[in-house]
This record gives C-alpha cells, structure tokens and sequence, in this order.
C-alpha cells in the first residue's frame, strides 16, 4: 500500500557527506544497491517519505565543491550537482553571448519549478531520477550532451541519448555515479527553444519539447527536436527530425514536421493529461519551438 | 542510526544540535526549538509554506535533512526582524493587510526578502513569477503582490534618504 505520510521520514539510514568523488565512489564501492547518492533531494526525500525508496545509506554530494561547478572549454562541463538556479544564472547572466544559443536550457531552468526548488534541485538529480517529465533531458538531448560516469575502478563518457533506461530507471549500476554533464558548445548559426504545457509553471510537465535547429541561409543544415512526458524516457523525435533537415524553414514546415513529432511519440494518460491532449499539445509546441529556435538562429 | 551533534547558525546565533539523520529540518525548527512560524504545508514542494533561508537563498525545510545543515546559517521568520525593528518586509505585509488566514505569511514574508535581495526594484510581473511556489489558499495575491512592491519603494525610498 501507498503511504501518504510526508510530515517525517520514517525510514532509517546512515547519512554520509564525503568531500571528493573517489571518496563517494569507495562509499558506493562499499554499499552499492543498499546506497543511494543524494544531490538536492527534492526528488530522493519524496519518495523516502512515501516509502517508495529505502537506502540504509545516503549518501550527499552536497560538500564535493568539484561538483558544483561549471566550466568552459571548448563544451559546458556542468558538476552533476549545480543547482538549476546556478546554472540558470550562468547561461543568462553570465554568457550571454552563449545564452542565445542555447535559451533552450535557461527556459527549460526558468520554467523548471518554484525558486526554491531551482536553488535545491540539481541538473545531475534531475537526469539521475530518470522521471520521463524532467524538463532538462529534452533539452539536453537536442544539445547532444554527455554524462561522464564514475565508480572505483572505472570512469566513461556516454551520449545522455543512452543513458535513460526507463521511467526512474538509467544505465547506472550499483556502484556508478554521474560526475559530470558536458554540453558542446553551439556553433555561432545555432538557435534553440523549449516549451513546455503544465497546469501552473511551477508544476510538472504534461508535455514539453526542446528544439536546437542550425541554420545554413534558408535551409535547415541540422536539427534536433526532443519531448519530455510522451513516452517512457524522454523521447527524440527521429522522423520529424529528418523531415527537417536539409529543408528550406517556412511555418508550413514547423507545422508538418510538429505533425510528425506528435504521431511518433508514445504519451500515455495519467493524473496530469490524457494521451489525446499530449500529443494534441505535441504538435502545437513542437511548432512553436520550431518557429522561435529558428528566430534565435540569428 | 547513530545521532550527530552539528552546530547551525540559527537567526544569528550558533546552536548547537543533537540530531538524527532521518530528522526533516522543518520538525527541527518546529518540535525542538519552538518555532513554529515555519509551516508544514504539503511535504513534497508543492506548496512553499516551510520556505526558510539557508546562506542566504529560500528552500524548503520540509525537504532539507537536518544534519546536512551542519555550519550553515538558517534563517526564519522569528529571525527577520533586528533588534526589536520589523523588516521593511514585514511592515509592507502590515501596512498592506497582505494576509487573512496568516498560515502562508511567513513563507511569502521570507521569499519577498529573498526576492528582494536579488532584485531591489521588481516589477509586478516578477514578484508574481519569483512567488509562484508559495500558496496562498485564501487568494490574497493581490495585497501580498502590493505589500512586495510596497517594501521595495519603501526601502528605496530609505536609502534615497540616506544618501541625501
């Protein structure tokens, strides 16, 4: 049965704060399955309250300075536990030069949830939970970013298109851990957008998508189109993307190719939207992400 | 699951406290030092009413473990107002009537601060957008959006004087 409980946590655990990462990889090493690694928690304490999740050990990344960092060389190197308001503050403020090129990603933060969810929550946990509405994967997808995984005796990086294995579930093992994001940087041609339906904007996506388009004069050089909350991870939509491509860009063809994106996406309905309104909303979003991506091309 | 002594910096003043790993930063605040001007609301960051500031930035306590607060400066409402003088915020909330039940006011008192912080002189369009995680279920939003705009003129208005 489902507890409702989410006034205390019940379960019990020991609670560890190392200082490095090879320290949370011998931690891992040590307690593997019975071990979880706690970013902002706003995702981890929740489904600890309603006892849907159970590790004897917490283990916090909250004290890894390295992990809360962003750097710029050549890609974006994003510390898996950078708080999306801090990102959110680097890519607008900071960058931003480099932040219309990719809006996607400081929309997609801004529309993220309430402020103090953006100063908890982080872009590692938000990938990490694995939840089919994350708002960054989408995003990220049509970025073609990395996730760089550790564990005691190995470390790799893979495309995050490889990296979702299903709803709350990733290719992690036991012992692994995700230290850091890498997002190429956009070339100067690049535009990006992302939209997102909710009931309120601080809440959970019904549907969002993220679109990076490259522009060659009229035509479409390269593109990428992703949805969150349509399918059982987030989702490219690979036929609309190739019916983009190599394209001249004029709003019929943000409408075909929106069409596209929506008959290939698999949404079920749940508490937040049917599946008729998702891909309804799908085709509609897909279009105007489309429409602004290639506004931000400049 | 052995208890751990932390000290925290609590409204200023260090404290020290013997706590569990299991132990929510809220019920802390709440059960162990009587202050209950921070709410449990919903539980799951719907809802903003344990909004407490931690180094300075709001988050939620309902979703903060106590021992990860180890060193760390918290702020609540029972902390905000110096010396027996309310925050510029706190006065905009009672000069506006910005409140009915009372049960969201200290949340939306703790984030116009934060907010005000960061942004100085907001517009109504970002009040509105940087409160969009506190709850107010009486729907007073119209006086809580006034009193916030409210205490960023008034506190403009005291440094004009106290430049002039």
């Amino acid at each position: 049965m489902l507890s409702t409980n989410t006034h205390i946590l019940f379960s019990e655990f020991e609670y560890h704060a190392p200082t490095t990462v090879n320290e949370v990889a011998e931690l891992l090493s040590e307690y593997g399955d019975s071990a979880r690694v706690m970013a902002g928690g706003t995702d981890l304490l929740v489904q600890m309250k309603m006892e849907r999740r159970r590790p004897a050990h917490v283990i916090s990344l909250q004290r890894i300075n390295e992990l809360h960092t962003i750097t710029q060389n050549g890609a974006l190197t994003i510390g898996a536990a950078t708080a999306i308001r801090a990102l959110d503050q680097y890519v607008t403020l900071n960058h931003p030069s480099l932040g219309a090129r990719l809006e996607s990603l400081s929309a997609a933060c801004n529309l993220f949830s309430s402020v103090q969810i953006m100063h908890m929550a982080t872009l590692g946990g938000n990938l990490c939970n694995a939840s089919p509405a994350a708002d960054t994967a989408p995003v990220l997808l049509t970025c073609d970013a990395t996730v760089t995984i550790k564990s005691k005796t190995a470390e790799k990086t893979v495309p995050l298109a490889d990296f979702f294995v299903g709803p709350g579930k990733t290719i992690l093992g036991p012992n692994e851990f995700v230290t850091y994001i890498q997002i190429p940087l956009p070339a100067q041609n690049t535009g990006s957008a992302f939209r997102k339906i909710s009931r309120v904007v601080a809440d959970i996506s019904q549907v969002c998508a993220a679109v990076t388009i490259v522009r060659d004069g009229n035509i479409v050089q390269d593109a990428r189109i992703a949805l969150g909350s349509v399918a059982p991870v987030p989702f490219c939509a690979e036929q609309a993307r190739a019916a983009l491509v190599g394209e001249t860009f004029g709003p019929e063809l943000a409408e075909h190719v929106g069409n596209l994106a929506a008959q290939e996406i698999k949404p079920i309905s749940d508490v937040r939207a049917t599946s008729a309104y998702r891909r309804s909303v799908a085709f509609v979003i897909v279009r105007d992400a489309l429409m602004q991506a290639w506004d931000n091309c400049g | 699951m052995q208890p751990k002594s932390i000290t925290v910096y609590l409204n200023h003043e260090p404290r020290e406290w013997r706590v569990h790993p299991n132990d929510l930063l809220l019920n802390v605040l709440r059960e162990h030092e009587a202050l209950t001007g921070t709410k449990y609301g919903c539980g799951i960051g719907e809802c903003g009413a344990c909004t407490v500031h931690i180094d300075g930035e709001p988050v939620l306590s309902c979703l903060t473990l106590a021992i990860a607060c180890e060193d760390k400066s918290i702020l609540t409402i029972e902390g905000l107002a110096r010396d027996g003088k309310l925050d510029a915020v706190q006065t905009a909330f009672l000069d506006h009537s910005a409140f009915q039940c009372g049960f969201c006011t200290s949340d939306m008192i703790l984030m116009t601060r934060a907010l005000l912080n960061e942004i100085p002189n907001p517009t109504e369009e970002q009040v509105r957008d940087y409160l969009r995680g506190n709850l107010c279920r009486c729907t007073g939003y119209a006086s809580i959006v006034r009193a916030a705009l409210g205490a960023a003129t008034q506190e403009a208005n005291a440094i004009g004087a106290a430049d002039a």
